[in-house]
């Protein structure tokens, strides 16, 4: 999501589309340099950068649907047809 | 612009690999170099890079592939136990219901079995066959063409309305408590959360399952998907994008 050549003083806009790449560790020294002096600078970003982080701790308290006993019974009869043919 | 949102088939690169380790390393480097400032939020890194892994990945790797090429009933229901849950719900972001899921999944498990004599272990078991079902989920999908262009013309990670005309904020986002997200995150939240990701476009739906709710690292997630290291990358920012929009809605109404 990089926006073009970055100039030292990002805006606000700017900041929001590198986040992704800041937490992925992939953005240029250079830009997490600048991205770094925005966020101590800015509030809104600050806040902007500690939600995506909540967003994630969040998706990952979503826990796939629990495997019910039918289909489990289903499967192990799939490997037992499976291992007798 | 209209573009598919259909996840190209884009070789999977072996430089990826190294990348991915980077990228943690690239992480801890931020997080000291952020801890700085000791008013500023430090991402917790296990928390953002890794998120919640449910399985002990590559731990008993070796144990379970021998204990299922030898033909052990308890090996591949402790296979099915530990990821089949998981397969229908990535399964589920390519083809049209859950029933179709179940079956996918279940032609997966098929296939493992026929195929378990010639994993390599190359990459983990959890990898290999998540990699087996999205193919098989992709191309099924693909025959009931639920595809359909997405108009990503609206793609913006943040609504263009709430920065003036330099691009700074001129409707900021307010602070989250941290209380009423720990209150939410075990209620009904997160339920609308898993709706709010099955309505994400497919590829961004695969990603973020695959990142944030499975806890694969990027390098695992791209290996599945069998899409470069830059496009998983877009995919996942569009994708947690909009469940942070989502999120902020939900919390101004409480």
């Amino acid at each position: 999501m990089k926006l073009l050549t970055l100039g030292r003083d990002i805006v606000c806009k700017q900041a929001v589309e590198l986040v992704t790449d800041y937490l992925e560790g992939t953005l240029s020294r250079r830009d997490t340099r600048h991205l770094e002096a925005h966020l101590r600078a800015c509030d809104g970003c600050d806040e902007y950068l500690r939600q995506v982080s909540t967003t994630i701790k969040v998706l990952g308290s979503v826990q796939p649907e629990d495997l019910d006993p039918e289909t489990r019974q289903g499967l192990l009869d799939l490997y037992r047809q499976f291992r007798d043919d | 612009m209209i573009a598919s949102v259909r996840l190209a088939s884009n070789a999977f690169r072996r430089e990826t690999v190294e990348r991915s380790e980077v990228g943690c390393s690239g992480m801890a480097r931020q997080v000291t170099g952020h801890a700085g400032c000791p008013h500023r939020f430090v991402p917790a890194r296990r928390e953002t890079q890794i998120g919640r892994s449910t399985y002990a990945a590559g731990v008993s790797d070796d144990d379970l592939v021998r204990r299922l090429r030898s033909g052990d009933e308890s090996a591949f229901e402790e296979a099915v136990n530990t990821y089949h849950s998981s397969m229908v719900r990535l399964a589920q972001s390519f083809v049209p219901s859950r029933a179709v899921a179940e079956e996918v999944a279940q032609e997966t498990w098929l296939a493992v079995l026929k195929g378990i004599d010639s994993f390599e272990g190359r990459s983990s078991l959890r990898t290999w066959i998540f990699r087996i079902l999205a193919n098989r989920a992709r191309s099924t999908g693909a025959r009931e063409q639920r595809t359909t262009p997405v108009d990503l013309s609206d793609e913006a990670t943040v609504d263009a309305r709430r920065f003036d005309a330099g691009g700074a904020w001129s409707d900021p986002p307010a602070h989250w408590p941290d209380e009423v997200v720990e209150r939410l995150s075990a209620g009904p939240l997160v339920a609308q959360v898993r709706a709010i990701v099955a309505r994400l476009p497919e590829g961004q739906r695969a990603v973020v399952t695959l990142r944030d709710l499975d806890g694969l690292s990027s390098k695992e997630a791209c290996d599945v998907l069998e899409i470069s290291e830059a496009n998983q990358r877009v995919l996942l920012h569009r994708g947690r994008s909009r469940i942070r929009a989502f999120l902020e809605d939900e919390l101004a109404k409480r």
